[in-house]
Order: C-alpha cells, then structure tokens, then sequence
C-alpha cells in the first residue's frame, strides 16, 4: 500500500522545492543545477526489522530494563514482574518439600514468567534500536563544532557550545554551520544531507523565505553570516537526536488511556483471581499459589501491556522513516484524528508553476504574429510562467531563440507593481502580462480594447486558467492588443486517486489558493478536492483553520513560509518544510526534511495505523483470554470436582501441562507479535465501518481462535517430553 | 419448550415493540431541554407549585458535582427517613395488627434497599410492616429511588448531547417531571388493572377464616395493588407479601402475570428510545434498544428453554416431563402451577436482566443452569434492559468502553457520539466497571471461608456457592431477588448487604454523572466516513461482546464452581 502511494505521485523534482528562486537568477547564483531528473537521493540507509546490531543490543537492553523503577512506569508488567519474583520465592522456599514434578514445573512456570517481562523489555528494546542508531549517525554531525563568531568588527574563533542566541557568526565553504540560525548577510548552496539525507544542496541567502541554516549542514560554496537562534542543546539537531532516540519520550493522550484501561482491567483480574482462593477452599480444592499466579498472569492483558510502549516509539520511528520529524508522540497521534487537510494548490496540488498551454490571436491577428510577440516580450520576465511562454512559443511555433534578447530593443522586465513584462525596441513596443495591467496600458496609450479580450479572458479563467493579454504599439499608433495567452495549472497526475482515498477515510481536503474563484473552482473540480478556498490571504488561512476548529474538526496543514506560521500552530497538525522559515519550522508540530507538502496525507496514515495497531492487539489480547481459562480452571480443579474437566474442551493432557502452556503461549504470542507491532498493522485507506469490520475479523475471531489451537499444540509438545 | 411458551414469549416481544417505542417518544419530551410534555396544562401548575414549596429553582442548572450532591443527599434523606419510619410505626397510625417497630439490623437493611431501589427483603411483608410503613415509606421510596435513577440518565443524557456546557439539568425538577408525568399516571392505570385481575386493595388487616378442613386461617389484606404496579415499573422489585410475585393476592392471573412481565420491562426499554430522540440521533436509541433486546431475548430463551426441559435426575428415573393437559411439564421445583416453566423462566430473565428482581417462582430451585442464567444476567451488569435509567446508563457505559477499542482499530482516537473518549473518560468507566466485581466477588469471598456466613446457607457443595454468589450480585446490582435457601436475616448477610447496595448504587452512578460532566463540556467532532457509526448491528455486536467478555471474564472460575460444575455433576 505505501509503496503504490509513493509511485502514485512520484517524489516532485525540483518543482515543490524551488532550488533556484526565480528572483535569485539575477544574482547570479553560484548554486550548482540539480542533477538531471531533479534530486539525486541519498537516504539513510533502510534497515531491516531484524538488524543484528539492533537485536544484540536489545537483548542486552531487556535485561537492563528488568530494573523495578523501569517496570512500574507499566501496571501490567508490573504485575508480571511481581508474580514471577514471588513464584521464585515461593518455589525457593517449597523446595526441600516438593516432590521433583512439582518443583520442576514451579521452576518452569517461574522461568516462562520471568521470559514474558524479558520479551516485554525486548519488545520495547528492539522499537528503541532503530532510533538509538540513527542518533548515534546524527550525533558525528554534530561533534564538528568551532564557530567563527563576529565581535565588533573581528573574528574569534569560539567553540560553537559558546555560542549564544543573537550572536553572529561567518561559515565560508567548506565549513559545518555551527547552529541553527538565519542567514542575514549573503548567499551560499549548502549541503543539509546530514540532516535530511538529501544529497543535491540547496540554496541559502538572506532575507525571503530560504534564510533558515540548520546546525550541522555544511556550506559548499561562498560565505554566509548566520545570525544564532537556538542556544546550543536546544538546536534542531539535538531535539532530532532527543526524538529518535526516545530520550524525552511522554506518553501520548491515547497511550495514557489505554494505559488506565489494562491497569483497571489488570485489577479486575486481580480481584477475579484473588477470590478465586476462598471460592476453592470453599469447593475443597485450594490452589498451589504459583498456579493462581500463572492463572493471573495468563489473564492481564500482558500481550498488549508488553507491545503498548514499542508500538508508539515504532510509530515514532516510521514516521522519521519518511523523513518527517513529529516534535512529540502526541502529534503523531493526532495525525490519525484528522479529518479535514488544508492544502495550497500550488506545489501540492498543482505542479509548482503554470505553464502556458495555448495561445488565441483575437479577429484579425495571425497566430504566429501573436506567437512571436508573446515570446519578445515574455524574455524579460524571468518568472516560471515567463519561461514556460518562450519554451512553449518556441516549440510550437517555431520562433528562433533570441540570441542576445538585449539586442532586440529594450527589455521591460516584469514585476510585480506592473505585473507586465514587454520590449521597446525597433519601432515597436510589446506589452505581456494580467489582462487588467495590459488593458489599462493600452488605453492609457489611447488605444481601444475590443470585447473579445474579456470575453476570451473569462472563458479561459472559467476553465482553471490563468489568461494573460499581449499587446502591441507600432511607431507611435496607438497599442493594440493581439491575443490571450492561456496559462494552466497542471495538476499532478495520481492526486485525485489520493484525494478519493482520503475521502473514503472520512478525511476531507480544502484546496487554499490566491486565485480567483473561478479558477479555483475549475481546479477544484478538476483535481476532486471537497472545498475550497479562493483569493485566500495569509489571515484567511488562520481563519478557515479557526472555522474548521469550531465546528469540530481536526485540521492538518503543510507551510513553509513566516506567513504560514501562525496557521501551522493554529493547526491541530501542522507540517512545517525543511525549507521554510525558521518561524514556520517552530510553529509547525512536525517538519518535513523532504519539504513535500504531499507527505501529509502520508502522515495521516502513520498516525491511523499507530491507533490501529493498539486496539488490534488490545483486542487480540482480551480475546485470548477465554482459551486462557478453558485451559487453567479445568485443570485447576477436575482434581478434586472431577465433572469441571467437561469444560476441558481441548482435551490437555495433564494440570501441569495444561497450565504450562497458557503461559508459554502467553510468552511467546509477545515475541511473535514484535514484528506486527513494531511495522504496524497494514492500513487501508476505508471506511471506519470497513474497517472495523475486517479487524475485528482479523483480530477479534482470530484472538478467540488462535489460542485454542496454540495452546493445545504446545500441550501435545509439552505433553510428548513424558513429565508431566 | 412448549409451543404455549414460545407464543408467550414472542407475544411479550410484540408489545413491547409496539408499546416501547411511543412511551420513549413520551419520555424524551419529560426529559427535554424544551421542557414541554404532554398533560402541561393539568401538570405543568402542579409541578410549579412543588418547585415552589420545596423552594426549587427549576431554571437553575446544577454542574455534575451539584447534581451527584443532590442525589446523595436526597438518598441520605430517604434513608433516614425511612428508618424512622419503619422504627416507630409501632406507635404511628395505620397500623390494624399493632405490629411492632421494626428491628434495627432490618430496618437499616430495609431503609438501604428501598432507598437504593434494590428492594432487597430480608422480612415478610405481611408479617412486619404496617400498612403506613408500606405505603408511605416503601411505596414512596418505589417511586422516588425509581426516578432518582431515571434523573441521573437524563443527566448522563445531557452530557453526551450538548455542546461544550458544564451543566446537566437540574436533579430536582428531573426527580419531580419523573414521578408526577411517568411514573405516577403508569402506576395508576397498572394498578386498576391489577385489581381487576384479582389483587388485593384494601386496609383490612387480616381475615381470621375457617377453612374446610375446619382448621383456622389468617388471610392478608393491604394496599397491594397499588404497590405492585410501582414495583413493576419502578425495578423495585419488593414484595407487598413475602412470597412477592408468586403469591396469588400479588399475581393472581396468567393474564396479570404476562402484564406484570411487561410492565418490568416496558420503561428500561422505552428508555432506550428516548436516548435516541434526546441525542436527537434516533437509529443510536434504536440500537442501544436491539443491544438491550438482543441479549434479554438470549437469556429469556435459555432460562425458558432450561427450565421446561425438565430436571435430568427425575429423566433418568423414567418420571414423564413432558408437558400435557394435565401438568405444565419441566422442572416445577419451587413454581407455580398456574405459571408454568415457561412463564417462570421469561420471569426470571425480566427480572434480572433489569434491576427488578420480584419472582414468580423460587430461583434456588430452578435447574443450576437456569439458576446460573439468573446469576449470570445480573452480573452483565444489568443492562439488557436494566433498571429504570441506571440501565441505560450502564448499557452507554459499556458502549463508551467498546468505541473505546473499536474506535482505535478505526484509527482515530475513539469517540462517541462525536465526544472523544480520552483518559478521564476511560478512567471513570474503570472505576464504574470495578465496583461491582469487587463488592460481588469481595464479599462472597470472605462468605465462603467464613463460618458465621456459611451457617446461612440452606445447601452446602457448590449451590451453596451460587446461594452466596446470588446473594451479592443481586444486592450489588441493586436487583434484589432472593435465590432463596439463604437466610439474609443473619447478621452477617443483614449488615454487608447494605454496603453492598450502596457501592452498587453510588459507585455506579457517580462514575456515571462525571462522565457526563466530562462529555457535556466538550464539543462534539463532525461525523465523517472516518467516524466509527455507532449505530450499526456490527457495533451493537460490538457492545454485546464487551458485556459478555467483560462479565464472562471477572466471574468465570467463580461460575465454573458454582451453577457449572453443578451443572456437570448432574
């Protein structure tokens, strides 16, 4: 499933994440091009579930955690802890008097309890791993550490653990950035892989939206002065190392509950087990205390109990696996909640620029004279849309490249105050941009705009596009105008399958653009997205989120620039781009080091199945209880009330062996489900209805089912050794 | 079963269908924020004038710690009402057979079961209480504990209903709206009826007849009709004679029986319904309605299916258990003749599916699996359909627990009815879920291994262990049948009964009331293709299976040594 997703909309090149800001290409970047085909992607190298360094040191870990201190922090194995210590005490202390049988299967009982908090600890150990060893990578990133830092006019050389928010610092190529900062003097590429794993660098300057340096990174060309804000320990390569690694890790809302639920069932256990003594003395059959003990541990949710902690690290961990940062479990869990996603059309729904596509001389105007002007005057407009109309006029129409665009007259590059592009030159000057600047130039020249233009213009805005007008003054005639230029929004291929996928999760999306109404709607449309938001303004955002909010909702957005800022913390999950702003990336509750506004919807997912995976195995778990019971009250008591070993539906063999097996499958149903746990239970983007349905199925029955027949399979292996 | 037995239980199904569905329409208008019923005009001035003398502000909501106050302290007062009451009606009027006060230890009994609507009895009736005491202080407390329990589920109502507020309506004009517009018309007409069948109504004392055999008899008289009707519809469950419903001056007709049966049920099921309009959502009050009906139906049919199925000992000897035209068939240990098997088994299931708890049969004698039956209905926790109001809400307590786990496996932090279900929730409905396995398994098990409790029992092995388990589950249930073969009048049984009931009522409807006040405050989430519908068979499978597991799990060994293994030695 995520892997059609990744295919279903392939990793946006260069077209999300501009790397060369249109407005940079004046200033001569020094930036070396993306590698063909957009990025040259280096990720962190994938490990398998199993690694063997992750097992051992995990082995050794779960030892470690066997400290009570560690243990109390779950009731459940807890309680476990406590029964395996008093079933070795009590074994200890019935030694000389036991006959071999019954100290033999005292000692196993107690050994197959110790196991099950042993495998609990692993389980754990073993979603920790993963983490630990990527901080261990990351913190090599971090050991490079002496800073440059201007004082009045010098340089001195500090080691960057000196270095204070506000001071100002200067890393030239070649050097590590010494912390997270903005850059207010300059311009350099840099290379962020150690942080994202992305190979291709990217630009960084001062002022905009791209003058955040991560702590870390390393500068590959020219100088920058970074100004310091975040003090040392508190950069963003130390709450990444804290996250991976677990260190400040708090349970999360929903861990909590479920947390209150094994304890209290936990004690409803406890309480059904301790009556359980007087009801047998009553019958005349009192109980072996180690076997009330292995009947308590068989029936406390230990399954759930020992995996609940290694779920939420995992879900943690598969969400650093996409490159996304959750700041705290808490978001990630949220994520799962989210029922409207707020998305800019630009880059996310939409490839990043408008390309034209058409262009539609008016009555009387030829279409390669309408060509050639449309190129002429689209030379100075150094904007994505200004190029897509030179490359289209040129390969449609066949207009020659200008050699030296200066030398045909005088460029009048575009801006946004007159949101026109054109040329003055040889006799003539050519207008091209919004269709309102160039009707206001054209009659302010004295010339008269025919009604076709607003007629050509509405139907092209009424399709989704943007038109844009040409227009043409010959010697001193008045301009007239020659045709329309259609822009189009290209939507990304796959995005209304995923949108359909949302909508079947009961996730709704909102499309958030600047663009008029009109257009809007027809990309709405065309891209299948619930609502929208036209001539949407930074504010707007904040308050649709607000609206949403007070109408119950849980709203997730994805931003990156300053602008953003305030509607990412408004968000309930807020997806900040590594690109963005440092102001955004603080706001945020979660970073994107890809910068893909898409990964969203991805995130949504990671957070479903971190819920899912709890309540199948919290169902699983409850579920096996009934074997458990099948198993341990017969042979508790068919001895002495001979008619119980009716309820002996799966014929064990002996009370020992009967009772040895619910705990050995109690154990081992632990360790076979750390690879479930720790991956995730598969998720399909379906109704809850469905979903429901299929998991209950799944782990509802299959929780009933399954320990009958585990069980008895281990009682005929217990059985066949001729013990017991 | 016989063909008679199943015409008697499909016919019980059909009206309560037709009747439950109008009377939850009516109750939701009681219960309303918009505060108009029908009968306003006649009612609404009546009303007003007790708001006024009990100087109530009707407009004036309480918060849920307010409204939990006000029940407890309106139970402290019955309470102590009461047991003045029962005390001193040797020197108060009304009392034809100057009976004396009543004991302590069974006037403290008595006082907590009646002012918890357990009813749980540990006299004779006829024996002990004046008619001024059975009127004024049990026939008052049937009514009051009844819509006291109704009060707190219009609460719990309000809760899941509103939006972002912190208050619950008022307990006050809920507990008066309850008696003077449910309770007290249904009373009226049930009681007519019943004396049309044949019970008794008058303020004789006792008719000293000689009967043919020449030997000299007291029949009892008294204000049973009356009585009865609130009995039955409150959940109360306490007999106006000892022998409760299987005495003919209570339950004199095959016709009376089957309306007294659903006269038990018909407001816990109605209930259901008004949930549906009060949360104006109606397809979730019809399915908290199947849940209820669904696992009634179940133990309805088990418990009838067992008992005509006759007693295998007596087979094995080649005895004819079958039913004929001259004998009802199957097991009639401890039945009546004009009820028959059948009829004492769907009885049996009424009265302990909700927290009723009169019989009209001896349960102690019932097979042990039908015995077990009886016992295992009350420990569900009494929801299907439960008493009056507290039903409901253990029913919603249970569901709440199930979107608890469900809602996860949907992937989304469960909800219900748009609440989200976060740790406080999922707290109170632990601490609800522990309080009557504690109190059912914590004192049966200090009754088993102790010798002054152990010398009440009327059968050693494991019915003796059923005697006690019986015991408890139906005074910390609040139902307040009697297995019978216990002697409750011990001091042992007398004195632990009373915190018995009172952890089953308060430790329940505490919880309860801060769940709602919980929910109240938050705003409710959008429902989407994302919700996890609540009200859907697969969810309302869902919440059968919570109460079934969740029950099945605490009381298995307990059960299994008990009405099972008795069971299997037969």
């Amino acid at each position: 499933m995520k892997d059609d997703l990744t295919q279903a909309s392939p990793k946006p090149s260069g077209s999300v994440r501009t790397q060369e800001p249109p407005d940079a290409a004046q200033g001569a970047a020094p930036a070396p091009a993306p590698a063909e085909g957009g990025r040259d992607r280096n990720p962190p190298p994938r490990r398998s579930l199993f690694d063997g360094p992750i097992v051992r040191r995990a082995l050794a870990d779960a030892v470690k955690k066997l400290h009570p201190r560690v243990q109390l922090r779950n009731p459940v194995m807890f309680t476990v802890l406590v029964g395996s210590a008093l079933t070795t005490v009590l074994l200890l202390a019935g030694l000389p008097d036991g006959s071999l049988t019954e100290n033999l299967f005292g000692a196993l009982v107690a050994l197959v309890l110790w196991s099950t908090v042993l495998f609990a600890n692993f389980a754990e150990a073993m979603a920790e791993g993963r983490g630990k060893a990527q901080a261990a990578a990351l913190r090599t990133a971090r050991a490079a550490a002496t800073a440059r830092r201007r004082r009045g006019g010098t340089l001195e050389e500090v080691p960057a653990t000196e270095l204070r928010v506000g001071d100002e610092c200067v890393v030239s190529a070649g050097e590590v950035v010494p912390g997270d900062g903005d850059v207010v003097e300059g311009i350099a590429s840099v290379d962020e892989s150690a942080i994202t794993g992305e190979s291709a660098p990217v630009i960084r300057e001062s002022g905009g939206d791209r003058s955040a340096v991560t702590g870390g990174t390393t500068v590959l060309s020219d100088s920058i002065t970074v100004r310091i804000t975040a003090a040392p320990g508190s950069t963003f390569l130390d709450r990444m190392i804290a996250l991976v690694e677990g260190a400040d890790r708090k349970k999360t809302p929903n861990e909590i509950a479920l947390d209150i639920l094994l304890a209290g069932m936990a004690l409803i256990f406890l309480g059904a087990v301790a009556a359980l003594q007087p009801f047998a003395i009553y019958s005349g059959a009192e109980q072996n205390v180690i076997v009330l003990i292995a009947l308590l541990v068989c029936l406390i949710p230990t399954t759930i109990g020992a995996l609940l902690s290694a779920i939420g690290i995992a879900g943690m961990d598969r969400m650093v696996q996409r490159n996304v940062l959750a700041k705290s479990g808490r978001a990630v869990e949220a994520s799962g909640d989210v029922d409207t996603l707020l998305l800019d059309k630009t880059g996310t729904i939409t490839l990043g620029d408008r390309q034209a596509s058409d262009l539609i001389p008016l009555p009387g105007v030829s279409a390669e004279r309408l060509a050639a002007a449309a190129h002429r005057s689209s030379l100075a407009d150094e904007t994505p849309e200004g190029r897509s109309i030179v490359d289209h006029t040129e390969l449609r129409y066949g207009i020659a490249p200008d050699p030296a665009p200066g030398g045909s007259g005088e460029l009048v590059p575009f801006t946004a105050q007159t949101r026109m592009s054109g040329v003055d030159g040889g006799g003539r000057r050519i207008r091209k941009g919004a269709v309102d600047a160039v009707r206001r130039w054209v009659s302010e020249s004295g010339g008269t705009v025919p009604a076709e233009l607003d007629e050509l213009a509405s139907a092209i805005a009424g399709a989704g596009g943007t038109p844009l007008a040409v227009a043409e003054a010959e010697g001193g005639a008045a301009p007239r105008v020659l045709g329309v230029v259609h822009l189009a929004d290209v939507v990304k291929p796959g995005i209304r399958e995923r949108f359909d996928r949302l909508r079947a999760m009961g996730i709704r999306t909102v499309m958030v653009t600047g663009d008029n109404p009109r257009t809007a709607e027809a990309i709405a449309d065309e891209a299948g997205v619930d609502e929208f938001l036209a001539e949407a303004r930074p504010e707007d955002k904040l308050a649709l989120i607000r609206t949403k909010q007070a109408e119950g909702a849980l709203v997730a957005m994805a931003g990156d620039g300053t602008n953003d800022a305030p509607a990412l913390a408004q968000a309930d999950v807020g997806v900040a781009m590594n690109t963005g702003t440092q102001a955004a990336k603080e706001a945020g509750n979660m970073v994107d080091l890809d910068s893909d506004p898409t990964k969203l919807i991805e995130v949504v997912e990671v957070g479903k199945q971190l819920l899912i995976t709890r309540g199948a195995l919290t169902t699983f778990s409850i579920a096996n209880d009934v074997a458990k019971y099948f198993a341990v009250i017969p042979a508790m008591f068919s001895g002495v009330l001979p008619a119980l070993d009716g309820l002996n539906i799966m014929g064990l063999a002996s009370a020992e062996s009967a009772i040895l097996s619910a705990v050995v499958f109690n154990a081992l149903v632990i360790v076979a489900l750390v690879p479930l746990s720790l991956r995730g239970v598969r998720f399909r983007a379906e109704s809850a209805a469905r979903l429901l349905r299929r998991n209950l199925l799944v782990y509802g029955l299959g929780g009933l089912i399954t320990p009958f027949i585990a069980i008895k399979l281990i009682d005929l292996l217990i059985s066949s050794l001729g013990v017991f | 079963m016989s063909i008679e037995g199943w015409l008697q239980f499909l016919l019980l199904v059909a009206v309560v269908l037709a009747t439950a569905p109008p009377l939850g329409r009516y109750i939701a208008r009681v219960y309303g924020d918009e505060r108009t019923a029908p009968g306003d005009r006649v009612l609404l001035p009546v009303e007003r004038a007790v708001y006024r003398i009990c100087r109530v502000d009707p407009d004036r909501e309480q918060h849920w710690t307010g409204y939990a106050l006000a029940v407890l302290a309106f139970t402290a007062v019955s309470f102590g009402f009461l047991y003045a009451l029962l005390r001193l009606q040797g020197a108060l009027p009304l009392n034809p057979l100057d009976l004396p006060g009543v004991e302590p230890r069974i006037a403290f009994n008595t006082a907590v079961s009646f002012a918890t609507n357990t009813n749980w009895q540990t006299y004779a009736g006829e024996a002990v209480m004046s008619p001024l005491s059975q009127m004024a202080g049990l026939g008052v407390q049937n009514f009051v504990s009844a819509a006291a329990g109704m009060a707190v589920m219009a609460a719990f109502i309000r809760g899941l209903a509103r939006r972002g507020t912190a208050t619950l309506g008022n307990f006050w004009v809920d507990l008066v709206r309850g008696t003077l517009r449910i309770l007290l018309p249904m009373s009226f007409l049930m009681a007519l009826f019943l004396v049309g069948q044949g019970t008794v109504q008058n303020f004789a004392g006792k008719t000293v007849v000689t009967t043919v055999e020449g030997a000299e008899q007291l029949i009892p008289g008294g204000a049973a009709a009356s009585q009865i009707a609130i009995k039955q519809l409150g959940t109360n469950g306490g007999g106006f004679f000892d022998a409760n419903s299987a005495h003919p001056f209570e339950n004199a007709t095959a016709l009376g029986n089957f309306v007294e049966t659903w006269s038990i049920l018909v407001i816990p099921f109605a209930l259901a319904f008004a949930f549906g309009h009060l949360v104006n959502d109606r397809r979730q009050g019809r399915a908290a309605f199947g849940i209820m009906i669904g696992v009634w139906a179940a133990m309805s049919i088990a418990a009838m299916v067992l008992e005509s199925a006759g007693n295998p000992l007596l087979t094995a000897l080649g005895v004819d258990q079958s039913a004929s035209a001259l004998q009802s068939g199957g097991s009639m240990e401890g039945k009546e003749v004009r009820f028959g098997p059948a009829a004492s088994g769907l009885w049996a299931a009424s009265t302990t599916g909700t927290s009723n708890g009169s019989v009209n049969a001896m349960h102690d004698s019932f097979t042990p699996l039908g015995g077990g039956t009886a016992l295992l209905h009350m420990l569900f926790g009494e929801v299907s359909p439960g008493g009056v109001g507290v039903g409901l809400n253990g029913l919603l307590i249970m569901a709440i627990l199930a979107v608890f786990i469900a809602g996860l496996m949907v992937g989304r932090t469960p909800e219900y009815l748009g609440k989200k279900i976060g740790a406080t929730e999922i707290k109170l409905v632990m601490l609800y879920l522990l309080a009557m396995p504690a109190v059912v398994l914590g004192f049966s098990a200090v009754s088993a291994v102790s010798d002054g409790a152990l010398s009440s029992l009327g059968n050693g092995g494991p019915h003796g262990l059923s005697e006690i388990l019986y015991a408890y589950a139906s005074t910390a249930n609040n139902n307040g049948s009697a297995f019978g073969g216990l002697d409750s009048t011990t001091w042992w049984y007398a004195v632990t009964a009373g915190p018995a009931m009172l952890a089953g009522r308060f430790f329940l409807i505490i919880p309860v009331l801060a769940v709602a006040g919980a929910l109240g405050r938050k705003k409710p989430a959008p429902a989407s293709a994302g919700t996890l519908p609540t009200h859907t068979p697969l969810f309302g499978g869902m919440v059968v299976g919570v109460v079934v597991i969740t029950a099945g799990l605490t009381f298995f060994p307990a059960l299994a040594l008990g009405p099972v293994v008795e069971h299997l030695s037969l």
